[in-house]
């Protein structure tokens, strides 16, 4: 490996020591830059002769140390960062689409909530490393307080009995906002940035033309504001609905608020949400909803100070992006200094920062406290090859791993186990493997007349189609091996889901030799024929089965493998499959309407519980009928009395016997084919220490530490410079200069000439 | 000829309104405010309520050109097209699907684009200047044949290969330069020295065949004739005749381009990262942003128009002989 | 058993080779462009174009003769869903041909190891052999034949800068001369209906209409049943709109050229001898402009096959199921960034693009000194 740059050689060094001291200042800096070049050229005219463009181990150490010697950090010249210290603690990071909002009563993607879970806290969140996952607190100093009351009002302890709740939460004294210009006061204590007239609004265009900035203590009171947002019509918050049905009185604060359009929430009364003093509050929920708490590890219910809304009501702020939606309030361990979701998102230390203990498992280190790194640097980059190369290069910290890269990246060891590629290897690059609670699948709609319902016939369709379509082959095939098969609705880390021998799907596979197999074609082809299609020719009409799918179409994919891959499973038992593939906002449409008959779907939960899984199976959600999440439509009377039951139970054997009940009844009906479970592999280099894959934390940063110098130093060996190109470029000059002045020689000597 | 200029500038007007309702109705069609309500409220939890509600919270509730449950005046001006269509003209481009303000987006990314289109052009024609003027000046000699052959061989590559080859050479081969990126100041330098020899590169080939067009038209003059009787070498021919006397066409056509720089370059922007107004086209075409789509087709005709009076101009700049009417 | 099949595509590049070959017979009745063609075919470096242009469209004409396989037969499968055409029939077994992944040109493994069980049932990581080889340009991710994707890419750039121009020619002559040669309302409107389309920004235009084409093939599935016929009708979408965008220049110059031979001896004679107007476009204006529309149009011809290029990476080309040099590059683009590089896709693309387009402009060149020998 060749060190980058100009970096002088030892021989070259000692050279120009001898000159120093014999000769004055200046005639030594000339006869050095002399020596230099000359010394260079020689370098670069060998190797070119030579080809020996390899320098040995020892050589690159000495150059290394004179370099650190003469304290010349010589950033390599391709370094895309600005930052004069090449060896400042600051996290390299890439976001392949900017973030729509910051605002945490909006922002619900994963695009989004890594930023937003940098700045705003909630009162829970998940243990780092902890699994299956579990919950503590956060800004509240325990666990929520949680009272079941019965019809009559009063205190029970089974949440089945239960006709509404309530969760009292206690929060941490001395917990203080980022600094904020919307806090800060004059002398006289009135708010010095609003209200503003339009003219003096004028003066602010970005968010760093406030001089003073001032902070303010979290009390409950922020908290009940933020459940007050998400029933406000100018937010638009995306949970609204969903938390409408739990918490009391939204829907009616939702009313008021659009009659009267106050600006100040505080003003309306709120029967969801009461202050209990000033670190206490309390939410009352409509119904029993044990998996409420999970919400509150969600930035939906992050403290909000009222006067932020306030300070961006000023005249023209909107315009000029001064709003929730991209300066945000938070109480984190960061916040921003460059917020430009165009091109870089870019954040600090927030200097006010109550602290965190270092998580169970997490060695602690002495001196210093969390976050340990000083700066977290996002730059947006929306293609995947300089992405990849970046990182390659050193320029980024971690990566994923696009589907093109992939077995660049990874390559597998003989017991066929994922492992880094050798050339990563060399890098120290790492790999971490992780699965999140995310399940793809095929869904049968329920109301199609052919593939629906509850008949023996279209059970039998169903079995036969989810023995044949082989997600094996599909995760192989798309995915590079990045999956699992899906058995049922629960992926694997979720109370209720059953692993081995146990948990397999029996309609669908066998257990043979302690392992796990497909059925063969022919038990599909044997239920074709009972459910009335033998060989896929339909008795009643004698035609044979069509069928269509639809599929939302994605430019990134190879559409016309997928599609034909499609075909050929539903061509095993000579069924006919349409692809209709078709654009998010119609695909929505035609689920909405309930005019697909087969679709592909997929659903990444909210929360570890099995509730967030099987609700998608549940009646009273059906998409047609009831605007819900269950878009299959699938209804069955005695699955939705189990769910009820079960959605109320907290964890235990009895909850694992109603789950499995469950399970069984919906791989007998069959109302999806199960997909696959994503597995999802990062790889991170060997400078970033305590990185583990959380898939339902994103703000892992904020644990993790960096060794700069480590990188520095990879930085400047993986980023040589190419001289030899230099070389040919002048020489290529000097040629055709001379080629140029003889042939104008030529030209003015000629007799009889064109110009 | 101040006359001119507004009498040009009302015939503009017809041709701006005309783009601005194809616009509309085009893009309206493709998406309706239904489809932009579903893509900002994601899929999750989304229920048709809260498309009515996003609808109404957005102004995209309104009808399309004629409201008849308004009183007077807002018949015409409670509606989908005045409120998302006509203020455009008066420069009131209002928020993107992306929840931004795509005045202050603008604003901020005409800097980078300029940042490379600027150089780019006013390096291109130099470099396209000197390279005709060779051709003229070493013409019929082996010089000549090989560099036209060489122009048609430039201008016969796509200009995809040539940013391909050159991020994969210069950037990830050479470790040059970063591959991607943009960083404001001087230290953007770096970022965009890649990009703009790309695009001088890739211009070269059609533009220097054009030049040298121009200016042997120019060197089969007759007063070119005369310099040389007069014993000038052809070095200062072609430097005081030939090159003054062509400039002028070569100047009156490439004006037309110029307020077209604003836009940046598609290409260029998107590959190498540039946040530029290039790349924000780009962008919205891929996620099918339509707001700010319709503002890049109407700052683009705008310019365009622009461009056309510029050169009106530039022409009688040239030959005071030409008189506009 | 093989069904013929007539895409709306083919059926319009007959009809434009058709109106080649009427040119080729007027060209044989008159005396002057004979003189002009023989000239131009003096040339060396337009003979040897020509013969490489003629190629591509050859190759583009059998490309363009599809049939559907419903039974076994010639080596393929039957297959109601694929059309496939007569260049197929004579590169089998290239179109059947499925290797694994990646080879490189002229290998005779796969580019990369990989384990496998050997007969003893240890691993053992090694190269696996191809299946069939030679491959000239090796095979692609999926294992296709590099070769045979490039070739197949011909017909589409062949098809899109020939169609485009068959579609917009009619209407630039149409709208054109009249506007040069009567003026006044009909050249205001035609004037404004070209300023009017030129000013809005291309790609945008085109971004939109394709887009439209997609809702409308959506909306109608039963129309467009197969793949094929929606990459075909994209591919038509895309030739119209191109035509649209392109058909402003070549008016402008046809107005200008009109403007100049109305005011010209032999019009002025035709008037005074009281011709009426129509016969004077069609007999004297119509011949005089020819040479200008056809050094435009061949001039277009490889800027509107480039152009293929670049919107089918921006993703409003072509269909991207359909071979074509633009999604060969736009997936090539991820090539490069694997170690080690491949690099075959990206060079076929180029060459085969090159080769052609280098040719079209040595041609038009060739035309262009042909038509106007004031021009060297």
């Amino acid at each position: 490996m060749r060190i980058q740059g100009w970096i002088r050689g030892p021989v070259g060094l000692w050279f120009i020591g001898c000159k120093m001291n014999k000769t004055g200042q200046n005639d030594s800096k000339f006869f050095s830059n002399i020596l230099d070049i000359i010394f260079k050229f020689t370098v670069i005219l060998l190797r070119f002769l030579h080809f020996s463009l390899r320098q040995t181990k020892r050589q690159q150490a000495l150059i290394l140390i004179t370099a650190s010697l003469l304290g010349c950090y010589h950033k390599p010249h391709n370094d895309p960062y600005h930052t004069e210290d090449a060896t400042a603690n600051i996290y390299y990071g890439a976001y392949s689409s900017a973030p729509k909002t910051l605002d945490p009563a909006k922002a619900y993607t994963t695009d989004e909530a890594q930023f937003v879970s940098l700045v705003y806290e909630t009162p829970l969140q998940y243990q780092y490393l902890t699994r299956p996952w579990a919950l503590e607190p956060l800004l509240a100093t325990r666990m929520p307080e949680v009272v079941y009351k019965d019809a009559q009002g009063n205190v029970t302890s089974d949440p089945r009995l239960a006709k509404c709740s309530e969760y009292t939460i206690h929060i941490q004294p001395g917990v203080y906002y980022q600094p904020h210009p919307a806090f800060a006061r004059s002398q006289q204590g009135g708010y010095l940035y609003w209200p503003l007239s339009a003219d003096a609004a004028q003066a602010y265009q970005q968010i760093s033309d406030f001089k003073y900035t001032a902070t303010r203590e979290v009390t409950a009171e922020d908290f009940v504001y933020e459940i007050k947002r998400l029933a406000s019509p100018a937010v638009q918050s995306p949970i609204y609905g969903l938390m409408s049905e739990h918490i009391q009185g939204l829907s009616t604060l939702r009313e008021e608020i659009e009659q009267s359009r106050s600006v100040d929430l505080r003003a309306y009364p709120f029967a969801g949400a009461t202050v209990i003093d000033k670190y206490t509050y309390r939410i009352d929920l409509k119904d029993p909803y044990p998996q409420f708490i999970y919400w509150l590890a969600m930035s939906f219910f992050a403290p909000y100070p009222w006067e932020a809304d306030q300070f961006y009501q000023n005249p023209g702020f909107a315009d000029r992006n001064l709003s929730i939606d991209w300066v945000p309030i938070g109480t984190g361990p960061y916040e921003f200094v460059r917020n430009n979701p165009n091109q870089s998102l870019q954040l600090i230390r927030n200097t006010n920062f109550h602290g965190e203990k270092v998580p169970a498992g997490l060695a602690a280190r002495p001196g210093k406290h969390i976050p340990y790194i000083d700066r977290i640097e996002f730059y947006l980059e929306k293609e995947a090859i300089p992405t990849w190369n970046k990182f390659l290069q050193g320029y980024y910290d971690q990566s994923g791993i696009a589907s093109d890269t992939f077995d660049q990246a990874i390559s597998y060891n003989a017991q066929r186990q994922p492992i880094v590629s050798p050339k990563l290897q060399k890098k120290g690059i790492t790999l971490q493997i992780s699965t999140s609670p995310t399940i793809f699948y095929l869904g049968f709609n329920q109301l199609d007349p052919v593939v629906g319902g509850s008949s023996a016939a279209a059970q039998k369709l169903r079995q036969a189609l989810s023995i044949a379509v082989d997600m094996n082959e599909y995760i192989k095939l798309f995915l590079n091996g990045r999956g699992e098969v899906a058995q049922s609705p629960l992926p694997p880390g979720i109370f209720g889901a059953r692993t081995g021998q146990a948990g397999i799907d029996p309609v669908i596979f066998q257990w043979q030799n302690n392992q796990i197999k497909r059925r063969p074609l022919s038990d599909a082809q044997k239920l074709l024929s009972e459910a009335g299609y033998p060989n896929g020719i339909d008795v009643k009409t004698g035609r044979p089965l069509a069928l269509t799918l639809s599929i939302m179409s994605e430019s990134n994919i190879d559409e016309g493998t997928l599609y034909a891959w499609f075909r050929q499973q539903f061509a095993k038992l000579n069924i006919e499959l349409n692809i209709d593939s078709t654009t998010y906002s119609r695909f929505q449409d035609k689920l909405q309407n309930g005019s697909t008959q087969l679709f592909f779907s997929g659903w990444i939960a909210d929360y570890p519980d099995p509730e967030n899984f099987l609700f998608l199976l549940y009646g009273p959600n059906a998409k047609v009928e009831h605007n819900g999440e269950n878009v299959a439509n699938y209804n069955n009377a005695q699955f939705d009395a189990w769910y009820q039951a079960m959605a109320r139970m907290p964890n235990g054997p009895e909850r694992q016997a109603l789950i499995d009940k469950m399970v069984q009844q919906v791989q007998e009906d069959a109302p999806w084919i199960w997909g696959f479970y994503p597995v999802s592999y990062q790889l991170s280099h060997a400078w970033v220490l305590d990185s583990y894959a959380n898939p339902l934390m994103s703000n892992t940063l904020k644990y993790m530490r960096i060794l700069p110098e480590i990188r520095y130093q990879a930085r400047v060996a993986w980023n040589p410079i190419s001289k030899w190109p230099i070389i040919l470029i002048v020489l290529g000059l000097f040629i055709f200069i001379v080629v140029a002045v003889f042939a104008y020689r030529k030209i003015n000597q000629r007799r009889v000439s064109i110009l | 000829m101040l006359a001119y200029v507004i009498k040009r500038i009302l015939y503009a007007i017809p041709v701006i309104l005309v783009v601005n309702l194809i616009t509309f109705l085009l893009y309206f069609k493709l998406n309706s405010p239904d489809d932009m309500a579903r893509l900002q409220l994601g899929n999750k939890h989304v229920t048709t309520a809260a498309i009515q509600d996003w609808k109404k919270e957005h102004g995209y509730d309104k009808p399309i050109f004629y409201n008849f449950h308004a009183s007077a005046l807002h018949h015409l001006t409670d509606t989908l097209f005045f409120e998302k269509s006509l203020k455009m003209l008066v420069f009131d481009f209002g928020q993107s699907d992306a929840n931004r303000n795509i005045s202050n987006d603008l604003k901020m990314r005409m800097g980078p684009s300029l940042a490379i289109a600027l150089p780019s052009f006013i390096l291109g024609i130099i470099v396209n200047v000197s390279v005709a003027l060779s051709m003229v000046l070493f013409r019929e000699t082996w010089i000549e044949r090989s560099m036209v052959l060489l122009c048609l061989i430039i201008m016969s590559i796509s200009t995809l290969f040539y940013i391909i080859f050159g991020q994969f050479i210069v950037a990830k081969w050479w470790h040059w330069v970063p591959l991607s990126g943009y960083s404001p100041g001087w230290s953007q330098f770096k970022f965009v020295i890649l990009p703009i020899l790309i695009a001088i590169i890739s211009s070269l080939g059609a533009d220097a065949r054009w030049y040298r067009a121009i200016f042997l038209e120019e060197a089969n003059k007759e007063y070119v004739q005369l310099a040389k009787a007069k014993g000038l070498s052809s070095m200062q021919i072609l430097l005081h005749h030939v090159l003054p006397n062509g400039a002028l066409p070569i100047l009156t056509g490439v004006v037309v381009l110029i307020p077209s720089l604003f836009l940046g370059s598609l290409l260029l922007e998107s590959f190498f990262g540039i946040p530029g107004l290039g790349s924000y086209t780009m962008d919205a075409i891929l996620q099918q942003d339509f707001a700010i789509v319709r503002v890049m087709v109407y700052l683009g005709t705008v310019l365009y128009i622009l461009g056309l009076i510029l050169t009106d101009l530039a022409y009688t700049y040239a030959d005071p002989r030409i008189r506009l009417e | 058993m093989i069904h013929w099949m007539f895409l709306a595509s083919d059926l319009l590049f007959y009809l434009l080779l058709l109106f080649v070959f009427f040119y080729l017979i007027f060209v044989y009745q008159h005396d002057h462009l004979q003189k002009i063609w023989k000239s131009i075919f003096t040339q060396p470096a337009a003979k040897v174009s020509f013969c490489i242009v003629l190629f591509y469209i050859t190759i583009a004409l059998l490309d363009s003769m599809h049939f559907i396989v419903l039974k076994d037969r010639f080596g393929f499968k039957a297959d109601p869903y694929t059309a496939r055409s007569v260049l197929d029939l004579s590169l089998m077994p290239l179109p059947v041909i499925n290797e694994e992944t990646y080879s490189a040109p002229f290998s005779k493994h796969l580019y990369q190891k990989e384990w496998m069980p050997t007969k003893t049932g240890t691993m053992q990581n090694l190269f696996i052999p191809l299946k069939h080889t030679p491959h000239i340009m090796g095979t692609n991710k999926i294992g296709q034949d590099v070769f045979y994707i490039a070739i197949k890419s011909i017909r589409t750039g062949v098809l899109l800068g020939a169609l485009t121009t068959l579609l917009m020619l009619p209407f630039a002559i149409i709208a054109a001369i009249p506007a040069g040669y009567f003026g006044g309302w009909i050249d205001d409107l035609v004037q404004f209906v070209y300023i009017t389309l030129s000013s809005i920004p291309g790609v945008l235009l085109i971004a939109a209409s394709i887009l439209a084409m997609q809702i409308y093939v959506e909306a109608h599935p039963n129309w467009f049943l197969t793949n094929t016929v929606r990459a075909d009708i994209r591919l038509l979408t895309l030739c119209a709109i191109l035509g649209l965008t392109s058909w402003t220049t070549l008016c402008r110059i046809i107005r200008a050229e009109t403007l100049k031979l109305r005011e010209s001896d032999f019009v002025l004679a035709a008037r005074a001898m009281g011709k009426g107007s129509m016969g004077i476009m069609l007999r004297h204006i119509l011949p005089n402009i020819s040479h200008l529309v056809l050094i435009t149009v061949v001039l277009d011809f490889s800027a509107l096959v480039m152009a293929e290029a670049v919107l089918t990476y921006i993703g409003v080309g072509v269909d991207p199921n359909m071979y074509s040099w633009g999604n060969m590059i736009a997936a090539a683009r991820l090539e490069l960034a694997r170690e080690p590089v491949v690099w075959w896709p990206l060079m076929s693309a180029f060459v085969l693009m090159f080769i052609f387009i280098l040719a079209i402009n040595l041609f038009a060149d060739g035309v262009r000194k042909g038509f106007s020998p004031r021009e060297r």
